[in-house]
């Protein structure tokens, strides 16, 4: 399989008073054609700022070195106008806040339209076939009403299917959904994840998924990358990672997800201690001070990406 | 009425459940606005201010400049058509004092408007562009703002003589400094919404969001900062004429009115009391109409 997107030692920073920030160091990935890829870490793990740099969105003071590469085109610092030329046609994102991601001011429709007419030239007038076709898609009740109506007038979830909708006007090749169920309740998640899905499958768009969701993931992804401390940590076909957590993190994921049969009262299973502090991480293993079957290497080596099986790798000093 | 549920259309039917045709915010905030009678009230005596400004002096038997021997500092009287008494040529004061209405409004709605376009446009690139652009742009703006008025004023008028449209430039030009940095400030807020950043991510081009994303979304206290600036105006070009660098005679404002009728306080109070009454009553109006403007547009209402 070719893959679409190609990132390969991706280091994000940020200037701040009290010194630079690490948001991802010597990150690297790749997302193959038709894929879905799960992309999972705490907050503060890099995951977001990973597709932000990808997209030219790093705030300001952020700086990011090493490449991602869409089919061979460099992505990262690329000149405006020719991210301007793939972004939201060929590479789309999802942002993670539907309630602020329309503007307050403009008609759905006509927001939805800018799309088309950027990339694609169309005319209003044929832009609005296209868009009501799109949020039929979506399962948006009356598109031809919605169509004019202004986001306040929409519930959360119904923005995010807009957002999506949006999302894949212009057919992309890359999908990024930054934690895209989040504001949502639960049975709308499940209307919006399935139609995550839907999409890949019909139009053969690969798909990254950025969540702290576990639950998420097992039910949508092929692959998933597990960061922490904005490094991959783990990375391997989705089946192997819920059967065979190799990272001692990805473990402490599986058992601190919440279950239905744990008694009331019992506390839930957490790992303890804090992520490190991404102003001064720690030279050894990032997570080695939360680690539970420490060696005197992870204080000191930094560990690298090793195969532990088929497609599947982690960064550990611990003998598999 | 009796009802006939089957008989209503399903546009009817969504009316009835509350799921209303699609409104904008500014139809709500429309109709917010209408809900206030001290807003209304003003809207409608400004209009009849206006209307009397631009149509009495056309109609009335006295011209602005008509001196008459014969009533000379008249008291107001119905006779002789001097319904507000005459100055101390004998000219008529009530098509003085709408005369001075069409100017003092004129110059209240024009000076705005510079200020308007100027200052949106100013503050909204300085913020939307950031970093070292952004502060170059705010420091020129707080240069500007150190320079007094009237000084500024006095340099115009040595260097291009007493003209009218010297008034416009010089109010306008000193008012879109604050609109500048309310724009800006807005703009700031703006641009770090997620809205802007999504436009970002679908290609739009800078001009394209800048137009379509941020100016619309900081219109709101604009709008409210312009009905204070029209009174303002009027009242910096009141005491520009007031101080004699502003309207020149035989034209007329109300500001000049008012300053002319000082002079005469004890003599013929007339004289200053109908041109200041009808600048008061303005004031308030403009003053009102911004307040249920302010509430109208108020975010935390939508």
């Amino acid at each position: 399989m070719t893959p679409v997107i190609e990132c390969e030692q991706l280091n994000v920073r940020f200037r701040t008073d009290s010194g630079e920030v690490t948001a991802v160091s010597d990150l690297d990935f790749s997302l193959n054609a038709g894929e879905c890829l799960g992309i999972v870490g705490e907050s503060g793990s890099g995951k977001s700022q990973t597709f932000l740099a990808m997209f030219g969105l790093l705030a300001p003071n952020g700086m990011a070195s090493g490449s991602i590469r869409y089919r061979g085109t460099e992505l990262l610092n690329a000149p405006r106008s020719a991210l301007d030329d793939l972004r939201g046609n060929r590479l789309a994102m999802i942002f993670q806040d539907a309630l602020s991601g329309l503007t307050p001011t403009m008609r759905v429709g006509d927001q939805m339209a800018e799309v088309l007419m950027r990339h694609q030239g169309l005319s209003r007038r044929d832009a609005r076939t296209r868009i009501i076709e799109a949020l039929e898609v979506v399962r948006i009740a009356d598109p031809e009403r919605r169509f004019a109506a202004y986001p306040f007038e929409m519930s959360g979830g119904m923005r995010q299917r807009v957002m999506i909708a949006m999302a894949t006007l212009c057919r992309p090749e890359v999908l990024i959904a930054d934690e895209p169920t989040t504001a949502l309740d639960v049975t709308v998640q499940a209307q919006v994840l399935r139609l995550l899905d839907g999409l890949k499958k019909h139009t053969g768009t690969s798909l990254v998924l950025i969540t702290h969701d576990l639950g998420v993931v097992a039910g949508l992804c092929d692959r998933v990358l597990i960061m922490y401390a904005g490094r991959a940590v783990e990375l391997g076909p989705v089946r192997e990672i819920f059967r065979r957590p190799a990272h001692p993190y990805t473990q402490a994921l599986l058992r601190s997800m919440p279950s239905l049969n744990i008694d009331p009262g019992q506390d839930l299973p957490v790992i303890p201690g804090q992520p490190p502090d991404l102003e001064n991480l720690p030279g050894g293993c990032a997570f080695a001070s939360r680690c539970l079957h420490t060696l005197a290497a992870c204080g000191t080596g930094r560990p690298r990406l090793q195969t532990v099986g088929a497609g599947h790798a982690r960064a550990c000093h611990l003998p598999a | 009425m009796s009802a006939h549920p089957e008989l209503l259309g399903s546009e009817a039917l969504a009316q009835a459940a509350g799921g209303n045709a699609p409104r904008s915010l500014w139809r709500q905030a429309g109709r917010r606005f209408r809900r206030n009678r001290a807003a209304m009230g003003s809207i409608v005596i400004l209009a009849l201010i206006a209307l009397t400004s631009i149509f009495v002096p056309m109609f009335w038997p006295h011209g602005i400049e008509d001196a008459s021997w014969e009533s000379i500092m008249a008291p107001p009287s119905t006779a002789g058509w001097h319904w507000f008494g005459t100055d101390a040529n004998g000219r008529d004061l009530l098509v003085r004092t709408f005369y001075g209405g069409r100017i003092s409004l004129t110059i209240g709605l024009l000076t705005t408007v510079v200020a308007l376009v100027i200052g949106v446009t100013y503050g909204a690139v300085a913020g939307f562009v950031g970093g070292r652009t952004d502060g170059f742009m705010m420091r020129f703006v707080d240069v500007l703002y150190s320079l007094p008025l009237i000084f500024f004023i006095i340099i115009l008028v040595t260097v291009f003589g007493r003209n009218i449209f010297l008034v416009f430039i010089a109010i306008g030009a000193v008012e879109w400094l604050t609109m500048s940095r309310i724009v800006r400030g807005q703009t700031l807020t703006v641009k770090a919404k997620e809205y802007v950043e999504s436009a970002v991510a679908i290609g739009l081009s800078r001009g394209a969001i800048l137009r379509r994303y941020i100016i619309p979304n900081v219109l709101g206290p604009v709008i409210v900062y312009v009905t204070l600036l029209i009174p303002t105006n009027i009242i910096v070009e009141s005491y520009l004429s007031f101080l004699g660098l502003g309207v020149q005679e035989p034209l007329t404002s109300w500001g000049l009115l008012i300053s002319q009728g000082a002079g005469q306080l004890d003599s013929a109070p007339w004289l200053i009391a109908f041109p200041a009454t009808f600048l008061a009553v303005t004031m308030f109006c403009f003053n009102f109409i911004g307040d249920g403007l302010r509430d109208a547009l108020d975010p935390r209402d939508r």
